[in-house]
This record gives structure tokens, C-alpha cells and sequence, in this order.
């Protein structure tokens, strides 16, 4: 800090130094409060939850005794005691995740998830000191119910099918024969260490065969919740995410079929043969079971979704009841209910996604994301508050031992199963892909909450499992957690490739996948390709018929990802202030003229600038305006039957509206955009007019630079209204929005001149530098939404 | 050829050098192509079209088209000349396509082929091995492109042009009725606008891109790994026994 005046109160010496000094001062102190600050607001909510159970413990002893007048204030913590908590658990997790975002430095060192689990050993360690009892946050019940379901099913919902089914081999064989080895290797070892101490005097001796094995097959499993959280934060390349985390969500079925397995015997004490193979079968049913249990329920999801099109406010409800069925349903019968969360989500998104509309897919888009990410939190707080409460029972050689061959076996299985695999491999896994694979087999908390469950008669070491499993947790994720992301580094691995996918991209994937399978058709065999066209063409030809009502959703793939891009480019447009920019994020110049066929020698300017729009093209932009716009105003009409009558001047409606406006504005210069960039035109273009007459705010429509004379050059980036290319357009421009649209914008006219600002912004599209407080509206208009994943952000269509 | 036609061993192992298959699979495309072909020595359009699979292709008219494609035969030759795993360097491969060589630039095809050129068509398919280093891998990933690039390039001129994009991504959505006839066009011209403004970012009103070259084609597929991902899988065994006994007439 002293570094910093020095060089800074030097141009001030020559004038009153004093002035300049205490003018620095106030700066540091500005400065120096704003990074105190996030620090207050992160480690605040620590006090929080304790403070709030003083409090309550007090009131609810006074309470009890008090009852003698009528109470006209009285106080009842019972009545509300454990919503209120969770409430306040909830809370401290938004509040910590806030905090960490706030501190930016830190989340380039620390992954969220230590940083996590240090702030609930604090919470636990501040409850403790209270001396209160450490509710037991981390029982199975609330986290296979409540915790983890959300996690699973934003990872299942959004799982990138591709790359998951073209490495499903390779994700199968670490999740079955991976984990199984992991947890045999370690189990037989660890029984034959704890055997192995003659002169120890220690009570591992004591330890059988069979809860070796158990302990192992818990400790083995890569936890989906902690790969996701590491793994999304060093942004490794598709293949390893999906290779690690596929894993993880696939070795469920064989963690749950040995737990159970072992866990039965453990009281029987012997295992034949035939347990064996019922431990094979049961596995089958178990995985596939779960498979088909989740493939049920997406797809009656899908069908249910088909028939929303009247009640679009709870669309997004289906997606989520149907997902936690299908989770429920699958523990009920024991099955594996990650499998089926993973399959519902994975079979219901394509169709509920072509069914639903927009405003409902972003819901659920930002709902999973927000549920998963608050679950992701509480677990990993509770893993900290867990590990201050739990029973402990520290046993140097078995915690040390334990630690050690579950790295040994992590690294022996990886390299072993990749020199299997890679014999089949066509993209050969390389070392480096394998370190990262072994080193990304991080343990959470799945694993503790297994450990949890078992029963103390049963298993007299109960707690010494606890506390070995707790120690592998923290050593995965703080050691491993926190060295992956430098390692990544320094290894120059593979990073994930951020540019978005391009329409010629999409172009030719599609071409290609045609192009193999018909080579595989010339070849004879039937390969991979083959089997995918297949599935494909029957997909096409019969579920999507009967699972998606609109006709528009069973467009082939490149359409609907065309659509998608025009859409994207349209909204990035409109966020972008209004300026004119070309359609790709380069500054090109560019223009549909330039690849057009030039006509014969006669092209002058004039002539050119008119395009060379062939009839059947005219006609196609106007059937294509007429049935969008069409269609967005259907959709307004039945949103308006079930909210807007409630609440007409409830905010989302205008929001609604200005969204809608914007839309045409944008068909508009998609219009233009894709078919030509003209010279400046004349600026009383009669769309503009018809437009703005259509919503009574003609006054308004003057150019730029006829309405500010005082301003010299008009800003050469904003939109200008473009000569019109297709006369006949307009008319269909204008003509749908006038009948009762206008009506409603006439509604909310009366509601304050604020809302007036905000629908003439949405409405028009002035040039941008014409008016400081218009240019903040307009910025104020942009999307709200979250702007973390850009990528996935869609279009915000009504 | 001739003189090698009467030995068969010999001439599929010599086969095997140029092309990079392995014995056994040249034998199983050897069986298939004259299962295609009806024991002929060479394999017509209709040979191919007659396949019942290849009947819901979308773009079965230009995989053919490419087995027959003459100057793509020859442009392959050429590439595989520079890529130094490809042992067709040999000259003895040069002597013998040396007279098609001089057809190249010459847009047409031919009515027949080859077991040879079935089986240079098919080697475009082959999947990278791990031993290969980055060049040769380069060297690939160019060839694979350059047999892509000259399946859109139907005119050979070296540039694929509006029209011809048109074509392509007309063909692609063939299969989907109207909607996508009626896309195709949008598609194929937002496409070219996008190959137009990442390579030649600033341009003139009146300038005028012509088409697509190879240059061009190799960067706007930069992303998609091609050496990797344009490849099937050639058995080693034979499989035509196991077959759900679709043969092809």
C-alpha cells in the first residue's frame, strides 16, 4: 500500500500536498472498506445460525411459562422450528457462495468446495462451543432424499448425450470393473494389514474379512457431487469431464449392489458361490433396472408435456415431479436411483424441450441450476458440520493405510483398464489423460452418508470407518481438489474449447455422420453408425410423433439449431444496445452481397443496393414473418388466460411485451442482416413509421439527426433504419402487432410515464448516444438473467 | 493391375502397403466388393445403388458420387504422395495411376471401378493409429478433408461455390420434406456468410467472395478434430457369414 502512494502523490507535490495526502487517504480507506467488506459479509453468516439458536433456546423457556393474560404478542420458535432452520441453513449456503464470488482472488486458489467444507467445520465447531446439539445434518434420509436428487438430476438433464454415448464403453468399464477392483483391492489389502501386526496390541485384529470389504466398496466409489465441483472449475476438454464424471455417475449401481450385498452377509459371516452369482444378477437388475424405471418416467414426462401447451405456467413443475418419481421409485425397489435420475433427464429433455416453451425451458434451465447449486453447498457445509460432530475414533495405521491404497488402486486400475481399452479405442487415451483420470477420482459425500448408515451392532467399528472415510474425502478433495487445477496447467492438457459451435460446423458434423453411415452401409458391416442412424430414423419416424405436439419441434436437427442461431445472434443484437453488428463476433464487413453471384456487368450501385431478392425468396420471408409472428402472439393469448388476469399490471407482463416488441424489431433487421447491408436510408422509412404509429408513438419517429441538431455526427454504430428491401414486408410487420397489442400497451400508457420509457425502448430502438438516461434504460432492459454461462444462455422468447 | 490380378496374395499385400489396411480387412472388402459387384472385376453406379441400406441416405447420391469421382481419385493420389505415412509414394504406384493423373481438373466420373479404387476411398476412412506423430496426423487430417472438401467441390474448380454449398445442405435435408427444402437455401447462405466474414473479415461492397477454397475449408473445420472423428471401423474378421443375410443382388 505504501508502494502505491508514492508514485501517485508525486504529480500532486507541486500544489497543496496536505490536500493530495488526505485525498489518497480517503481513497485507501474507500478501498480498504470495500475489501473488507466481502470478508464481513463471508464470515458473518458464521455468527448467524448460532446467535439465531441462543436466541431461540431463551425464547422458548420463557414462553412456556407465561400464560396468564391474553398474549397479544406471543412467541412460538416450536410452531416453525425446523422450516425456520432449514431456512437459515439455506441461507448461510446462498450467503457463503456469495461471498466466495465476491473475493476473487481466492476462487483462482481454493476450489469452492474446500473453502466450503472449512466454513462448516467452523459452523460445527461455533454450534459445539455453544454446546448446543449438532443437529444431524448429514443423516441418510435428508441427503439421499433431498440433497442429492437435484445435483444428479442437473447433471442427468443436461448430460452432453453425445460424447456420453460415443464413450460409453470406456465410461462403463471404469464404472463397473473400475470400481469393483477398487473396492476388492482395497478391502482384501486393508484385511490383510490389519492382520498382519502381531505385536500391536491394537483391536484391528478383530476386524473381519467382510467389513473390510464393505468399508472398501463405500471408500471406492468416485462421488459425482465432488467431481462436479472441481471439475467444472478447471474446464478440462470434453473427453476426461465426460470420462470422470460418467464414472461417477455410472459405479452407483455397483456401490449400492455390494453395499447391500456385504452388508447382508456381514451378519452372516460367509458368502458362497452362489451369492456371488446372485451379486452378478442382482447387479444387472439393479443397473438396468434403474435404467428402465428412469426411461418410463422420462418419457411419460415427455408425453405429459405435450399437452401443456394451455397451461404453460406449470410446464417446468412436470419436469421436476417426474424426475423425483422416477428417483423415489427406483430407491423404493432398491434399484439404483442415480441411474434412473440420469435416464429420465437424458430421455425427457429432446422432447420436453421441443414441447415447452422458451420462458418455461429457461425456468427450469436456471431452477436445476439454482437447486443443484444450493444442494451443492449445504452438502459440502454439512461435511464439515459433520465431520466436528461425528463420533471419532482416530486410527493411525488403518486412516494411513486406507488413504494410501485407495490411491494405489485408483492408479493401477486406470492404467490397467486404459491398456484394456485403449485396444478399442479409436482416440487413444494418452498418459496425461490417464493421470488426470486417476487423479480426478475424487471421494464425497455419498461415501460419508453410506458410512452413516451403518448400524453400530452390526459393525462395531463403525466409527473408526467414519473417520477414515472422512479423512480420504478431505484428502481428495482438498489435496487433489486444489493441486488438479495447477497440474492441468502444467501438464497442457487439453482445455475445453469455448468458441461456439458454428453453423458450418453443424453443417458438416451432419454430413459427416451421413457419409459414415453410408460407408458403413458400402462396407457391409454394420458399425456404430449404422446402429445410430437407425435408432435415429425410428426416433424420427414414430416417438417424436408421439411425444411432441408442435409440428415445428420434430424439424431435423440443422434447422432447429439454424433457428437456434439466428435467434442467439438476434437477442446478443438487441442486448448489444442496438448497434448494428454483423452476425458473427467478428467485426467483418461482410455482407450477403459479397457472396451472392455477381450480376452481368450492369450492376451499378443503385442497382445493387436494391437487391437481387428472387421472387420465391420474397414470399418465403413473408410466410416465415407471418407464421412467427403468429405464433408469438398465440402463445401471449394463452399466457394471458392464466396470469395476466390475476395481475395485469404485474411487472412481468410488460416485460413481457417490451420482450415481444423487441422480437419484431428483430425479425426485422434479421431480415436485413441476412440479406443485405445497405447505404444509409432515407430515414422515413415507412415500416419505422407504420411501426411506431401502430403503438402511438409517432412523436417520437424523427432520425437521429434531425431530432438532436446540437449533436454533430451521428453515431456511426447505431441501427439506422435501412432502405426497406421488400416493400411488401411492412405490411405484415406492422399489421398483426396493431389490433390488441396496441390495446394493452394503451392499458399500461396509464400506469406512470417510467413504464411509457421502457416500452418506447423496447419498441423502437432509437440510435444509442442520443440521451444519457435512455441508453441506462436501455441497459436496464437487457436480460437479466445470470450471465455466468454465456454459452448456454438461450434466447429469451416469450 | 493386370499382371498382378492373377495372384492374389500377392496383389492384396501390395495393396496392404499402399493403402494401410491390414490383410485381413482387404480380404473382407475384397468379399464385399464382390458381393456388390457380382463376382465382376469392376463395380458400377447401380451396384452402389442398389444397396437397400444406402436407400434413406440423404447424401447417397454423393457417396456414391465420390467412389466414382475421377479427379477426386487423382487429388487423393497426390495428397497421399506428400503424406509420407502413406507408402504410395512408391513408384510403382505413380506408374500405374500416372495416366489418371493426367484427367485431373477434369470434372466427370467414371462408370466403373475398381477393386483398387473402392478399396483408395475406403483408406480415407481409416482410423488414426496411436503410433502417429503430429505430422503424420496433420497429414491425414488434410487428406481427410481434401476427399471431403472435393465431394462438395462437384465442378472442380478448387472452390466450392454458393451453389454448390446449396446443393450440399439441399441433400442433407432432403429426407425432411418441405420445411427443409425451404431451409436449405437460409442455411447454405447464413453458412456462407459465416465462411465469408471469418476469412476475409473486411470487404468491400463490391468485392466478391467466390466460393470456398481448401484453405478456407481446413479453417472453418478446424474444431472438429476430423482426424479423429471421420473414420469406421474395418473388421479384422470376417463377418459376412455372421450378417443378417442382406445381400445385395
Amino acid at each position: 500500500m505504501t508502494s502505491g502512494t508514492g508514485p501517485r502523490g508525486r504529480p500532486g507535490a507541486g500544489r497543496g500536498l496536505p490536500e493530495r495526502g488526505l485525498l489518497l487517504l480517503l481513497v485507501l480507506v474507500l478501498l480498504e472498506g470495500s475489501v473488507v467488506f466481502p470478508l464481513g459479509a463471508a464470515s458473518s453468516p458464521d455468527v448467524d445460525p448460532r446467535g439465531h439458536s441462543e436466541d431461540r433456546a431463551v425464547a422458548e423457556e420463557s414462553q412456556n411459562y407465561s400464560k396468564k393474560a391474553f398474549p397479544v404478542l406471543s412467541l412460538d420458535y416450536h410452531h416453525i422450528h425446523v422450516p425456520f432452520e432449514i431456512a437459515l441453513w439455506v441461507l448461510l449456503a446462498s450467503l457463503m457462495k456469495l461471498g466466495f464470488h465476491l473475493i476473487p482472488r481466492l476462487s483462482s486458489i481454493v476450489p469452492e468446495s474446500c473453502l466450503l467444507i472449512v466454513v462448516g467445520l467452523l459452523v460445527g465447531g461455533f454450534i459445539k462451543l455453544a454446546g448446543e446439539k449438532v443437529p444431524p445434518v448429514l443423516d441418510s434420509q435428508s441427503f439421499f432424499l433431498c440433497l442429492l436428487p437435484p445435483i444428479i438430476l442437473d447433471a442427468g438433464y443436461f448430460l452432453p448425450i453425445r460424447p456420453f454415448m460415443e464413450n460409453l464403453g470406456t465410461i462403463l468399464m471404469f464404472a463397473v470393473v473400475g470400481t469393483l477392483w477398487n473396492a476388492f483391492f482395497v478391502g482384501g489389502l486393508l484385511y490383510a494389514v490389519c492382520q498382519i501386526q502381531p505385536g500391536n496390541p491394537s483391536d484391528l485384529h478383530n476386524l473381519e474379512l467382510l467389513p473390510c470389504l464393505l468399508f472398501a466398496s463405500i471408500i471406492s466409489a468416485v462421488d459425482p457431487v465432488a467431481v462436479l465441483a472441481v471439475f467444472e472449475e478447471i474446464h478440462i476438454n470434453e473427453l476426461l469431464h465426460i470420462l470422470v464424471f460418467g464414472e461417477s455417475l455410472l459405479n452407483d449401481a455397483v456401490t449400492v449392489v455390494l453395499y447391500h450385498l456385504f452388508e447382508e452377509y456381514s451378519g452372516a459371516g460367509t458368502v458362497t458361490i452362489l451369492d456371488g452369482v446372485l451379486g452378478v444378477i442382482s447387479f444387472l437388475v439393479v443397473a438396468l433396472g434403474g435404467v428402465l424405471v428412469g426411461a418410463i418416467y422420462g418419457f411419460l414426462a415427455a408425453f405429459t408435456s405435450r399437452f401443456t401447451s394451455h397451461v404453460r405456467v406449470i410446464e417446468p413443475l412436470f419436469v421436476f415431479v417426474y424426475s423425483y418419481m422416477a428417483y423415489l421409485s427406483a430407491e423404493m425397489f432398491h434399484l439404483s436411483g442415480i441411474m434412473a435420475l440420469i435416464a429420465c433427464g437424458a430421455v425427457m429433455r429432446p422432447y420436453v424441450e421441443a414441447n415447452i416453451s422458451h420462458k418455461s425451458h429457461t425456468t427450469i434451465k436456471y431452477f436445476l441450476k439454482m437447486w443443484s447449486s444450493v444442494s451443492e453447498t449445504l452438502i459440502f457445509i454439512f461435511l464439515g458440520v459433520a465431520t466436528v460432530d461425528g463420533p471419532h475414533s482416530w486410527n493411525w495405521t488403518f486412516v494411513t493405510v486406507t488413504v494410501l491404497l485407495c490411491l494405489v488402486s485408483r492408479v493401477i486400475g486406470v492404467i490397467g483398464l486404459t491398456f484394456v481399452i485403449n485396444k478399442f479405442r479409436i482416440v487413444k487415451l494418452t498418459t496425461k489423460d490417464q493421470f488426470i483420470v486417476a487423479y480426478g477420482g475424487l471421494r464425497g459425500a455419498i461415501a460419508f452418508s453410506l458410512g452413516f448408515l451403518l448400524e453400530e451392532k452390526h459393525f462395531p467399528m463403525r466409527d473408526m470407518f467414519l473417520t477414515a472415510i472422512i479423512t480420504v474425502i478431505f484428502f481428495t478433495v482438498f489435496v487433489q481438489g486444489m493441486t488438479i487445477k495447477p497440474l492441468v496447467e502444467l501438464l497442457a492438457v487439453k482445455k475445453k474449447q469455448e468458441a461456439k459451435r458454428t453453423i458450418n460446423e453443424e453443417i458438416h458434423t451432419q454430413f459427416l455422420d451421413h457419409l459414415l453411415t453410408g460407408i458403413e452401409d458400402i462396407c457391409g458391416h454394420y458399425g456404430h453408425h449404422h446402429w445410430k442412424d437407425k435408432l435415429n430414423r425410428i426416433n424420427k419416424k414414430y416417438v417424436k410423433k408421439c411425444l411432441i405436439a408442435d409440428e415445428r419441434g420434430r424439424e431435423p436437427q440443422l434447422i432447429a439449431f439454424y433457428h437456434k442461431m439466428e435467434m442467439k445472434q438476434a437477442i446478443e443484437l438487441v442486448e448489444s444496445g442496438g448497434g448494428f453488428k454483423p452476425p458473427s463476433a467478428l467485426p467483418s464487413t461482410v455482407s450477403m452481397q459479397n457472396i451472392q453471384p455477381k450480376k452481368p456487368a450492369a450492376a451499378k450501385p443503385v442497382q445493387r443496393a436494391l437487391p437481387q431478392l428472387p421472387k420465391g425468396r420474397e414470399e418465403e420471408i413473408r410466410t416465415i414473418l407471418r407464421s412467427n409472428l403468429q405464433r408469438t402472439r398465440q402463445r401471449l393469448r394463452s399466457y394471458n388466460r392464466h396470469t395476466l388476469v390475476a395481475d395485469p399490471y404485474e411487472e412481468g407482463f410488460s416485460d413481457f411485451i417490451i420482450k415481444k416488441q423487441k422480437i419484431i424489431e428483430l425479425e426485422k433487421k434479421i431480415i436485413h442482416m441476412n440479406n443485405l447491408t445497405l447505404p444509409a436510408a432515407p430515414p422515413d422509412s415507412p415500416t419505422l413509421c407504420r411501426a411506431r404509429l401502430a403503438s402511438g408513438t409517432e412523436t417520437d419517429f424523427k432520425p437521429a439527426q434531425q431530432q438532436k441538431g446540437k449533436q454533430s455526427s451521428p453515431d456511426p454504430q447505431a441501427y439506422r433504419p435501412k432502405r426497406d428491401s421488400v416493400p411488401t414486408i411492412q405490411v405484415d410487420l406492422a399489421s398483426p402487432q396493431s389490433p390488441d397489442s396496441v390495446n394493452l400497451m394503451d392499458e399500461f400508457r396509464a400506469n406512470g410515464s417510467r413504464r411509457e420509457e421502457e416500452e418506447d425502448q423496447g419498441l423502437t430502438m432509437r440510435p444509442r448516444g442520443e440521451d444519457g438516461r435512455r441508453e441506462q434504460l436501455t441497459r436496464c432492459l437487457s436480460d437479466p438473467g445470470p450471465s455466468a454461462d454465456e454459452d448456454e444462455d438461450e434466447p429469451f422468447l416469450p | 493391375m493386370g499382371a498382378s490380378q492373377t495372384r492374389p496374395e500377392h496383389r492384396h499385400q501390395d495393396l496392404a502397403d499402399r493403402t494401410g489396411f491390414s490383410l485381413e480387412q482387404i480380404k473382407n472388402l475384397h468379399k464385399r466388393f464382390q458381393q456388390l459387384s457380382g463376382d465382376e472385376d469392376t463395380i458400377s453406379k447401380e451396384n452402389l445403388e442398389s444397396i437397400p441400406t444406402l436407400a434413406n441416405n440423404p447424401i447417397r447420391k454423393q457417396i456414391i458420387g465420390a467412389f466414382f469421382d475421377k479427379s477426386a481419385f487423382a487429388e487423393c493420389l497426390l495428397a497421399a504422395g506428400g503424406a509420407p505415412h502413406f507408402p504410395y509414394r512408391h513408384q510403382r504406384g505413380f506408374i500405374l495411376f500416372g495416366l489418371r493423373n493426367q484427367h485431373r481438373g477434369e470434372a466427370g466420373s467414371c462408370d466403373q471401378i475398381g477393386f483398387e479404387q473402392f478399396l483408395m476411398v475406403m483408406s480415407h476412412f481409416r482410423p488414426p493409429t496411436l503410433k502417429m506423430t503430429a505430422e503424420e496426423k496433420e497429414a491425414m487430417r488434410r487428406e481427410k478433408l481434401r476427399f471431403l472438401f472435393n465431394m462438395h467441390d462437384t465442378d472442380n474448380d478448387g472452390t466450392i461455390t454458393l451453389v454448390e454449398y446449396r446443393k450440399v445442405v439441399e441433400e442433407l435435408l432432403s429426407k425432411s420434406g418441405s420445411i427443409g427444402q425451404e431451409a436449405a437455401e437460409a442455411i447454405a447462405d447464413a453458412a456462407m456468410l459465416e465462411v465469408a466474414s471469418t476469412n476475409v473479415p473486411t470487404m468491400g461492397p463490391d468485392d466478391f467472395y467466390e466460393g470456398i477454397t481448401f484453405e478456407h475449408f481446413e479453417q472453418i473445420l478446424k474444431g472438429l478434430e476430423m482426424e479423429s472423428r471421420m473414420h469406421i471401423r474395418f473388421l479384422d474378421v470376417d463377418t459376412t457369414t455372421m450378417r443378417c443375410g442382406k445381400s445385395t443382388s
